[in-house]
């Protein structure tokens, strides 16, 4: 066991995978000599060359292509977009050609592509270079996605990404990339697909990934001593979705709230309350509450950027009134 | 080149015409659902691209992607199939007239979004040079696509790492109903490559053996290690740019100007004047004729897929 930081956890995993499978690559603008913009790939060209560490032109179409081509062959590449925003530049690559191929061939070719897209508020980048962009692929049916928020779910969900034999969009947060956990010393693969329950709880399930479960799990900490005791739970992985661990949740607290750094419209939030409701409508003693960032796009003003997607007050004080709403013989 | 050789590439050049104007006539019918792009007249450029490739060599292509998936050797029936919506067509009724593949043989999947796979050429050909097998992809597209980003980034990052890729660019005057001078300023698409560094080439696409030659030169350069090439193949598509247009934007008399060029009969003529006989000729069209009808008919007859099928292959694991 050792302690690494998130971002430490993502280089090893790239570096494991190197040296696991001859036929993984690992390329993308400026990650080879330089190492990454966020330095998550750093070492890697030196060790492993630069047959096997590409660094490529401001390209993504390209970029993405070549990933599935690549696939196609039976190669493993893991494609680097640097900012998750720039997956709009190619968004035909990923919805079109990834998400479809192995369907209109009839399960003639996989594509085990990964993809690495870095996301999230916090380093006053502003609209175009801070936004949480998975919600714009979960109505693509075909792309598994997955948010890890803590060192050892970066490297083990890394590492069962790359071993995937479908496409994988594999979204790092930057404001977590210098967070610090425990790596065990011959750490494994997690599964894609589970949820964890990462704070045991009788009141209330909050679900919350990445930036946000550190939220939630502050607001719980601080409900406690209200002694309102809060479930955290985060679902690591938003498609699939397991819904069975969260249902579980829900079944034991009754009260659900949903935290997401993203806006709500069409986003993993909404699509989750609303399975929910379908599959657990007897479940719930209170409407489901879904806290989101704010409706607009993300602003550049520290005090703007700080007040744009939920903060740790805001979903204590949503605890609160939900409970008060649930529970009106205790008032 | 052997006589034999060269009635072979007239055979699939029969074939791949028969099976377009069976297509033709079928969709008139309503026989066949969706839209289709048909390939009367390119023959000479997939066919002779296609001849010039070797086995474990790739190819991607478009909607217009008949003809190329028939000249990588995909059969005849599980190609009608496909376009039919049968279970047993290439993929299973799932893709369709415009998303081909059949791996077994190369055909890696014809692309709806125009310039989509140029760089999943390029993909396949890096695995290929990675691997060292000596492997080349083949990459068809029209003259239109040369508009659109991903034609150039993949152009670019090709040439940048010398990839074993050939861009065929099968110029027949129009993207959809529109003339190339609509919409492009340059009359010369090769020399779009000449600002990637990247051998380029503008040739005859309707003579198939010319295709052929120049293909395998193409090849013989990016198999060891020399790069990519930008083929601008000339050709002329007979039908309009899918089953819905007429082509009235068509210039009085150059359909028939290209007619008289048929990549077919320039062959038979040249076959001729080497001494084969119209008996042989004949009969190649004739078996060609019966292989394709023979293939509908089997391809009619099989089922539709069964409903739930429709869930299979979303994902591998
Ligand atoms: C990205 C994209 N834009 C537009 C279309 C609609 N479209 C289909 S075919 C076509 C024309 C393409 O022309 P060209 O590349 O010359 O190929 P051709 O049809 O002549 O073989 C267009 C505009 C599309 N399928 N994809
Ligand atoms: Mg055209």
């Amino acid at each position: 066991m050792a302690e690494v930081t998130y971002k430490e956890a993502v280089n090893r995993a790239l570096a494991d995978a190197l040296a696991a499978d001859p036929d993984v690559f690992v390329f993308g603008e400026d990650i080879g000599a330089a190492g990454g913009v966020f330095k998550t790939t750093a070492g890697l060209q030196e060790r492993f060359g630069r047959d096997r560490v590409l660094d490529t032109p401001i390209s993504e179409q390209a970029i993405l292509g070549l990933a599935l081509g690549a696939a196609t062959q039976g190669m493993r590449p893991v494609a680097e977009l640097m900012f998750a925003d720039f997956a709009g530049v190619a968004f035909d690559q990923i919805v079109n050609q990834l998400a479809k191929y192995r369907y209109m061939s009839n399960g003639q070719i996989s594509v085990p592509v990964t993809i690495r897209l870095a996301q999230g508020i916090g380093g006053g980048f502003a609209a175009q270079h801070s936004q949480s962009v998975e919600n714009w692929f979960l109505n693509v049916v075909g792309l598994k996605i997955v948010v890890p928020a803590t060192p050892a779910d970066a490297y083990g969900l890394l590492r069962a990404a790359i071993a995937d034999e479908d496409p994988v969009l594999f979204f790092e947060h930057k404001g977590l990339l210098n967070d610090k956990g425990q790596l065990e010393d011959d750490p494994q693969p997690v599964e894609i697909g589970r949820a964890a329950v990462v704070r045991q709880g009788s009141d209330v399930t909050i679900v919350a990934s990445q930036l946000m479960r550190a939220r939630a799990l502050e607001a719980a900490e601080r409900l406690a001593a209200e002694s309102i005791s809060v479930e955290v739970i985060d679902p690591v992985t938003l498609v699939p979705m397991d819904i069975a661990t969260i249902g579980a949740g829900l079944e034991r607290t009754n009260n659900l709230v949903v935290v997401q750094e993203s806006s709500a419209g069409g986003s993993w939030g909404a699509t989750l309350i609303a399975r929910l409701i379908g599959e657990y409508f007897d479940s719930f003693d209170s409407p489901p509450l879904l806290l989101a960032g704010d409706e607009t796009p993300i602003p550049f003003a520290h005090q703007l950027e700080q007040a744009w997607p939920p903060s740790a007050d805001r979903i204590v004080d949503a605890v609160r009134g939900l409970l008060g709403a649930a529970a009106p013989a205790a008032g | 080149m052997a006589t034999d050789e060269r009635l072979e590439i007239l055979r699939k050049m029969h074939e791949l015409r028969f099976f377009e104007n069976e297509c033709d006539r079928l969709f008139r019918q309503g026989q066949v659902k969706g839209p289709t792009h048909l390939y009367q007249g390119q023959e000479a450029v997939s066919v002779g691209v296609c001849a010039a490739l070797r086995p474990g060599d790739t190819m991607t292509c478009t909607y217009r992607g008949h003809g190329a998936t028939l000249a990588m050797g995909a059969p005849l029936d599980k190609t009608f199939g496909e376009i039919f919506g049968k279970a047993g067509g290439l993929c299973g009724g799932k893709g369709g007239s415009m998303h081909l593949t059949d791996a077994g043989v190369g055909a890696l999947g014809s692309n709806a979004i125009v310039g989509a796979h140029l760089p999943i050429a390029n993909g396949a050909a890096f695995a290929a040079m990675r691997r060292g097998t000596g492997a080349v992809h083949a990459c068809f597209f029209g003259d239109g696509s040369t508009n659109i980003g991903t034609f150039h980034e993949a152009l670019n990052l090709a040439s940048l790492w010398k990839l074993p890729v050939l861009f065929i660019c099968e110029n027949n005057l129009y993207g959809e109903y529109s003339p190339r001078a609509l919409t492009t300023p340059i009359e010369r698409l090769a020399d779009r490559g000449i600002s990637y560094g990247m051998n380029s080439l503008r040739i005859d696409g309707n003579e198939v053996l010319t295709v052929k030659e120049i293909v395998e030169g193409a090849a013989e350069r990016a198999r060891s290690g020399e790069g990519p090439t930008l083929i601008e193949a000339m050709t002329y598509r007979h039908q309009g740019h899918s089953r819905t247009d007429p082509a009235p934007y068509r210039p009085d008399g150059e359909l028939e100007e290209w007619l008289e060029r048929d990549p077919i009969l320039l062959l038979e003529g040249v076959l001729e004047s080497d001494g084969v006989g119209a008996d042989d000729l004949t009969r190649i069209r004739e078996e060609a004729e019966k292989a394709v009808a023979d293939a509908r008919d089997t391809a009619l007859a099989w089922p539709d897929p069964e409903l739930d099928e429709r869930f299979d292959h979303v994902w591998a694991s």
